[in-house]
């Protein structure tokens, strides 16, 4: 696998995972659903939250499995959309120490 | 699908997947599990990870004693990394009176081998310098506590069932459960049916559900828990912080994000997993209270999952009176993940060998009708 090109090709960016880290995940190690493939990569958890990686990740899944658009389905939605600084939700603010 | 098994378990969490590997450590591998969706779904997949020993009753101590022994090894057997920084638990007091108990908890702690420390606000200073220790009037800390990832484990446990034989039969629904003379006898699923002497409620916040469907009623209800997720940063924090005054815990994870929740006492059982702001902000305001620094950090995401909760807060474990081959292991209201190692293995114990190593007579279903119960008091929210 070292030398093909999937190896070099990187789906998602804020983790690090390549195209053959996914095709590996789904033929070797049986991860055929989108949330199982993200929990075990770790795809889509990092600050863009999945809105770069995840229409890629399923079209190789849908390359893969066969499966449709509407059976792989779209992970949930976390909020916020946006990260934003904790100090926006402080509550405490100004409040003085 | 197989039409036939010596055990069904029902649930893949960090139990079901925990008491397949078990069941086939000892031999026992005609066996299939039943998952309504996927690894870890309900509550092992949204929890913070935690792993402790300071629990204020004998048997959550014992139990939580057990499986950091087993967690410490888990690298090697299951041959994966599942994530675990044995950073210690840090539980600082804020009134006289929480002082006056945690120092009980951690006498009763140490006489069980469990090696918690007090701390002065001093101490704790020193130990991690970015925390705001001002309101602090000291804390138990136990070197030993720690925590871990919680979809390694699982996804460890199942990988390894699977490969001595277990069946993993995800995205499969149960239906029902036929008994016949006070004897479990079949699983429907809607893949359909597998006839069985030994049915495993592993459901976690749906056990009752799976309970009722051979009868029974049963005590505990799911509710749920909000956490949240920072951005990821270098690694700064060993050491999990737990507040029962404010009903909050955090940790830092082997990837960098803090992770960590607070408790809502108003929140009502049911089957609610949406999220919400008033968490966000609760849980942002108090973080920032610990750790003055955080203001500027960015939340990444938020969630929620399921406690599955008792009404002393102990997990419901062990044969149920009158249904034969009904093993029930959840109820762990919230610490289902840190007793699985030890848990799982007294499960399959029962099954193979009809008894345990360790007695769990008193985490059976039936103390709930002879009101004979001791309160675990060291649960956030």
């Amino acid at each position: 696998m070292s030398d093909s090109p999937d190896e070099k090709i990187i789906i998602c960016r804020c983790e690090d995972v390549t195209r053959a880290d996914i095709l590996k995940a789904i033929r070797e190690g049986g991860f055929t659903d989108l949330e199982s493939l993200r929990h075990h990569l770790n795809i889509g958890r990092g600050p863009c939250q999945g809105k770069t990686c995840i229409p890629l990740v399923i079209r190789i899944l849908r390359q893969e499995t066969g499966a449709s658009m509407e059976e792989i389905g779209l992970p949930t939605a976390r909020p916020p959309v946006r990260p934003i600084p904790l100090g926006i939700l402080n509550v405490n603010e100004g409040g003085g120490e | 699908m197989k039409d036939r098994a010596s055990v069904v378990i029902i649930g893949a969490g960090v139990i079901g997947t925990g008491i397949a590997y078990n069941l086939a450590k000892l031999g026992m591998t005609d066996v299939v599990l039943v998952e309504q969706k996927r690894y870890s779904y309900g509550s092992t997949g949204r929890c913070g990870g935690g792993i402790r020993q300071q629990w204020t009753t004998e048997e959550n101590i014992r139990l939580a004693k057990a499986s950091v022994e087993r967690f410490e090894r888990m690298n090697e057997e299951l041959g994966i990394d599942i994530g675990f920084i044995q950073g210690g638990y840090l539980i600082p007091a804020f009134t006289e009176q929480e002082v006056r108990d945690y120092r009980k908890n951690m006498a009763l702690q140490n006489s069980l081998g469990v090696p918690t420390e007090y701390m002065s606000s001093e101490e704790i200073k020193e130990l991690l310098p970015m925390l705001n220790t001002e309101k602090m009037m000291g804390a138990t800390f136990c070197p030993t506590d720690g925590h871990a990832n919680p979809f390694a484990v699982t996804e460890g446990y199942a990988k390894n069932a699977k490969e001595m034989g277990v069946d993993m039969e995800l995205f499969t629904t149960v239906r029902g459960i036929d008994v016949v003379d006070g004897a479990v006898r079949c699983v429907k699923t809607d893949r359909g049916d597998i006839e069985t002497k030994f049915v495993v409620n592993s459901a976690g916040p749906y056990s009752p559900l799976i309970g009722s469907m051979a009868g029974l009623e049963m005590p505990n209800k799911p509710y749920r828990h909000e956490i949240l997720a920072t951005e990821r940063f270098k690694h700064f924090l060993d050491t999990m912080i737990i507040s029962f005054h404010h009903g909050l815990y955090f940790s830092q994870t082997t990837r960098g994000e803090i992770v960590g929740g607070i408790g809502n006492p108003s929140e009502k059982p049911g089957y609610n997993l949406s999220s919400s702001l008033d968490f966000a902000v609760r849980m942002a305001s108090a973080l920032i209270d610990f750790l003055p620094q955080f203001k500027n950090v960015n939340v990444v995401r938020q969630w929620a999952g399921f406690y599955d909760v008792t009404p002393d807060a102990k997990p419901i474990l062990g044969e149920v009176d009158g249904l034969q081959g009904f093993i029930q292991a959840n109820g762990y209201s919230g610490h289902g993940f840190m007793l699985a190692p030890i848990v799982t293995e007294l499960m399959a114990e029962l099954i193979v060998n009809g008894k345990t190593s360790v007695p769990i007579e008193s985490m059976n279903m039936r103390r709930f009708k002879s009101r004979n119960m001791v309160q675990e008091a060291n649960v956030v929210g």
